[in-house]
């Protein structure tokens, strides 16, 4: 008999296991455009439903403009590192610019069901599959 | 420095251990920032998707500690089609040149990023000798 332990570093692993096996997919490639590749998004898949979620630490909402269109969203804006004034620098590891990046998804988006939300420095976009473009079961008559 | 420059992905680090864990999840270092004002120390860490409560900060013998303890259970049920970065908890630690005082420590979660405002100690303040 298999024991299986509840354990959470255990959970982390099996995740970040999931997660590097599909560094390699072509899901998305060729698919994404824009000036460059930040930032860093996963997409998972949830029912119907797509989620892409994106690591933005430090990012006024005010600062972030989402757009969708038919099969592309458009993540654009820009982050601030502010340092006060006349204070001596130790390390300076965080990124600041601009920044705008498209996705193109293998599938058609329906925009109006679109959701964002931004919390904990992560931008989550929840992307309902369009009705058009559900598979349909057909029925031999 | 411009602020108009484009973004590039940094590759996210890992916490590297003199002892190994049993299982070989990955622990992520944060990007910090770190700067000194004439009165205080302060300790910007990036921890994207950690929320405030599971975040742990201890000094014990003049070396900071941060850990962020990621909530797992947001991703059970998500299946991954595309990734270009893995998740895990951060950790960092720090050994600390002034002393500080350290019942007088501030910290702010703000969006995933944690401000630590370390106030120096009294003794360990620059102070100004006038040459009688």
């Amino acid at each position: 008999m298999v024991t299986v332990y509840a354990d959470p570093f255990d959970t982390l692993f099996n995740l970040q296991r999931a997660l590097e096996a599909r560094i390699a997919s072509d899901w998305l490639q060729n698919q994404t455009a824009g000036q460059g590749p930040f930032p860093p998004i996963n997409v998972f898949q949830q029912g119907d439903e797509l989620l892409a979620i994106v690591e933005l630490p430090g990012v006024d909402k005010n600062d972030l403009q989402i757009q969708a269109q038919e099969n592309t969203i458009r993540i654009a804006g820009k982050r601030n590192v502010d340092l006060p004034e006349g204070v001596s620098v130790h390390r300076r590891e965080r990124v600041f610019g601009e920044f705008d990046r498209t996705l193109s998804l293998p599938v058609q988006l329906d925009p109006n069901g679109i959701k964002a939300e931004y919390r904990d420095g992560i931008l989550a976009l929840y992307l309902p599959r369009s009705e058009r473009d559900k598979p349909r079961t057909i029925k031999i008559g | 420095m411009a602020s108009a420059q484009d973004l590039q992905v940094q590759k996210k680090r890992e916490v590297e251990k003199k002892e190994e864990t049993t299982i070989p999840a990955r622990v992520f270092l944060p990007n910090a920032d770190i700067y000194e004002t004439p009165n205080e120390l302060k300790v910007v860490l990036e921890m994207p998707g950690i929320e405030k409560n599971n975040v742990e900060i201890n000094i014990e013998d003049d070396v900071l500690h941060v850990d962020g303890r990621l909530d797992l259970s947001k991703y059970s049920g998500l299946q991954p089609l595309y990734t270009e970065y893995n998740v895990g908890h951060y950790a960092r630690s720090f050994q600390l040149s002034s002393k500080i005082d350290q019942s007088k420590i501030g910290a702010e979660m703000k969006d995933g990023v944690l401000s630590l405002t370390l106030p120096k100690a009294e003794e360990a303040k620059p102070r100004t000798i006038h040459v009688k």
